[in-house]
């Protein structure tokens, strides 16, 4: 039984790449990425093998405890629990719950995040390989560590299975997610601070933990190369335990789950009224205008981009207080005005079938262009000026701000008018409505390369005027550069956001059965 | 094209430019080939304007690829589709004033409302705002939507999503509905519903063309029916005609083929 659900396992992971070629680049590009991390930990591993004991051990133990951490946490936050086995579909089959149990844990192993666990665990078999029995440490050390990272997460997933299939939560779950994560940058370098400060405190949090189940396993091949036989056994006992205890754990939990369907209750509401809807003019445009805000507003794959952008200024600022230098922080303004305007270059994508609302209704392509773009600019006009302006109060460098501004705003209106253009004639692979904004979406993954990286080479080209009348000033100095940029990044912008909706309504016009039919590939 | 009135029950049949003897729908030679697969091998057709025509057929028939090239969702590699006189390939805008579409198997726009969904897809056609709010509560209250209006469609149940879907095809009180599986996942009590509201429909002038499997469903509502298999038509023409005496699933069963007679199964008996 155990050995069917493993093959069943890897017969949907096989088929899932076997639908085009281009998943199998998407898979390998994947597995490329992993193997460079892997590798990384790896050698650093192996090279821990030369250091003192007590050095190795800090590392092992922290990095099993982190990885423990991790399986536990980022299934749940991203809502993007591996659910291939989903035991809910075993349900009707009557499997006996211990092979079912070993057959999941198993199979949680096999896939990208799995198989990077294991081979990083083994590897500390490597750092151990200084005695017969540190080396058997390490390894009993890593089996055990490993198992009990698939089956943590697996007891946390099934825990929070009620809560993660409300979609309340995983709306907000997934926004949130990323503020941590785009402030990696100054939390990493806080603590790297905090441990510069404290050498020891690393090594002492390294051996509290060893004794809890969070880094028993990972340190039994440590504590047998120092000799320590008598504490090697009784953190044996520990992680055997730890173990044991997250199994039972999930039994019992899944156990529950499966003759209790998770119910995500909804509230109903008997009328809001049309909101936007009835606001707006009451035109096709306006009509796309509202609906698009809804969605920045409504959907985390949106909304997450209005999370990310009021903490770009907060990057900057913390960039520009490390160094000292604040120049890159005057340009948060067209950096800011880039990304928005670049985000609704997937917006027909982001539609998926959906679209097909637009195309039954015969809406013209223009007027669909229009009100994108005009739902974007809505906000990204007033974030962009006061993001343009505001880092000069700080530097008091007034005479660049014309340059800054008339770039910011050449950057926003061509991108817009450049987004028009791409969102009307490729689709890219994005992560389906409802999923979570970090799952890897489906489909083919070279082309969403090839329209990103082209099209940002052509938005490029696009303000290139901009850019060289603000290099212009800074080089020379000369305010005047600044000021014709300041006339000619609206004029300019406004031209080519013009032209930009005029071209990507043509475009919709003649070919929005084959773009229906793009998205409909991915559904 | 010119809207009609947001009460249209028991007014005269929606006269337009065209002559009542034009077909409301009419294929000629439809035809679509996706990679080695040929998913429609020529359909042609004719839908009389003031029918109930219902479109059966078995799974992977090719009836939601006919029906969305008919519609202007996918466009043919040969033949033509003419909505009441207009091509849809041709004059893509007049034919679309024209038809109502549901769609099977897309998504919506689910992150809006029940109630700004209609709103909507009513605005997009470019309607006025007191017309489509006039006709978006009329529409939820007739759909038994009017308790969920403000709740958010991807958190309806399959059945509500294919009724705010079928109330967003409504909206512009089209000449020609194009309704692919309607009935799908519907409750017996909203499907009775939807069923008054379409025989109204069609009894006051309207066309209305669904596909479905449920034989039974169809033989009872529907006054015309084809039967297309292997992405070609087998039979088409008046229930009565199509059936000639047998139950309507007699005679798919009898047209289609592909009913297996052998014995096996033995064991199942053996319990």
């Amino acid at each position: 039984m155990v050995a069917h659900l493993l093959r069943l396992k890897l017969t949907l992971l096989r088929n899932s790449v076997r639908r085009s070629p281009w998943q199998l680049v998407g898979l390998g590009i994947g597995t490329l990425y992993a193997l460079g991390i892997v590798g990384l930990l790896v050698a650093g591993l192996l090279l821990l093998r030369g250091q003192e004991i007590e050095l190795a051990q800090t590392v092992v133990v922290l990095g099993g405890a982190a990885a423990l951490l991790g399986w536990a946490i980022i299934p749940v936050a991203v809502s993007a629990a591996d659910m291939t086995l989903d035991p809910a579909r075993f349900t009707t089959f009557a499997v006996p719950m211990p092979q079912l149990l070993a057959g999941l844990a198993l199979g949680g192993l096999i896939g990208i995040p799995g198989l990077a666990t294991s081979i990083v665990a083994l590897a500390t078999v490597g750092t151990w390989s200084r005695s017969v029995p540190a080396a058997a440490g390490a390894l009993v050390g890593a089996v055990l560590g490993v198992l009990s990272c698939v089956v943590l997460s697996k007891v946390v997933t099934t825990a929070t299975a009620g809560l993660a299939s409300s979609r309340r939560f995983k709306d907000i779950s997934a926004v949130a997610f990323l503020i941590p994560l785009v402030l990696m940058g100054p939390i990493v370098a806080g603590i790297a601070k905090g441990i510069a400060g404290s050498g020891d405190f690393l090594a002492s949090l390294s051996r509290t933990l060893s004794w809890t189940p969070a880094g028993a396993a990972f340190s039994l091949g440590g504590e047998l190369a120092a000799g320590h036989y008598g504490a090697a056994a009784v953190k044996f006992l520990i992680a055997v335990a730890t173990l044991a205890g997250l199994a039972l754990a999930w039994k019992v939990l899944l156990q529950r789950a499966l003759v209790t369907p998770p119910y995500a209750g909804t509230s109903k509401r008997r009328s809001g009224g049309p909101g936007l809807f009835g606001v707006l003019p009451a035109t096709p445009a306006a009509a796309v205008a509202a609906r698009s805000l809804y969605y920045w507003l409504r959907d985390p794959r949106y909304a997450g981009a209005l999370v990310v952008v009021p903490l770009l200024p907060v990057l900057f600022l913390f960039q520009g207080s490390q160094s000292g230098f604040y120049g890159p922080f005057q340009f948060v303004g067209p950096l800011t005005a880039f990304l928005l305007a670049w985000s609704i270059s997937t917006d027909v994508s982001y539609d998926s079938t959906a679209f097909a609302l637009h195309v039954a209704t015969g809406v013209r392509g223009a007027d669909d262009r229009l009100g994108r773009a005009l739902a974007c600019l809505s906000f990204a006009l007033p974030v962009v000026l006061l993001f343009s302006v505001g880092p000069f109060f700080l530097t008091g460098d007034w005479a660049k701000l014309p340059a800054v501004l008339g770039l910011s705003l050449g950057v926003l209106f061509s991108g817009l008018g450049l987004s028009s253009v791409v969102s009307a004639r490729y689709t890219v692979s994005v992560p389906l409505p409802g999923d979570s904004p970090f799952k890897k979406p489906p489909g083919n993954v070279a082309q969403t390369l090839a329209v990103q990286l082209g099209g940002m080479a052509v938005l490029m080209v696009l303000v290139a005027p901009e850019v060289a009348l603000v290099a212009a000033q800074f080089i020379t100095g000369s305010t005047v550069p600044g000021w014709i940029a300041l006339v000619l990044g609206p004029v300019l912008g406004l031209a080519l956001f013009a032209t930009g909706v005029r071209v990507g309504g043509i475009w919709l016009d003649r070919r929005a059965p084959e773009l229906l039919a793009q998205l409909a590939v991915n559904r | 094209m010119t809207y009609q009135t947001p009460d249209q029950q028991g007014q005269p049949a929606p006269h337009g430019p065209s002559a009542p003897t034009v077909p409301a729908l009419s294929l000629l030679g439809l035809a679509k080939r996706f990679g080695d697969k040929i998913a429609v091998d020529g359909i042609t057709l004719d839908v009389p304007a003031g029918s109930f025509y219902g479109v059966v057929g078995p799974n992977g028939a090719g009836k939601t690829t006919t029906l969305s090239m008919a519609t202007g969702l996918l466009r043919p590699d040969f033949g033509t589709a003419l909505v009441h006189g207009v091509d849809v390939w041709q004059h893509p805008l007049e034919a679309k004033k024209l038809m109502g579409i549901l769609p099977d198997g897309v998504r919506l726009f689910d992150r809006l409302s029940g109630e700004q969904l209609v709103t909507y897809a009513g605005l997009l056609r470019g309607m006025d705002r007191d017309t489509v709010a006039a006709r978006v509560a009329e529409l939820l209250a007739a759909l038994d939507l009017g308790n969920d209006a403000g709740t958010l469609v991807v958190d309806y149940s399959a059945g509500m999503t294919k009724k705010i879907a079928l109330a967003s095809a409504l909206i512009h009180a089209p000449r020609l509905l194009v309704l692919d599986e309607p009935f799908e996942s519907v409750d017996p009590i909203s499907a009775a519903n939807i069923r008054d509201i379409l025989d109204r429909y069609v009894a006051s002038g309207g066309t209305v063309i669904v596909s479905s499997h449920v034989m039974d469903l169809v033989q009872r509502m529907c006054d015309h029916v084809a039967v297309v298999a292997g992405g070609r038509v087998l039979a088409a023409g008046t229930v009565e005609e199509v059936r000639a005496g047998a139950s309507l699933e007699d005679r798919f069963v009898q047209l289609v083929g592909g009913r297996n007679h052998t014995e096996g199964l033995e064991w199942l008996r053996t319990f």
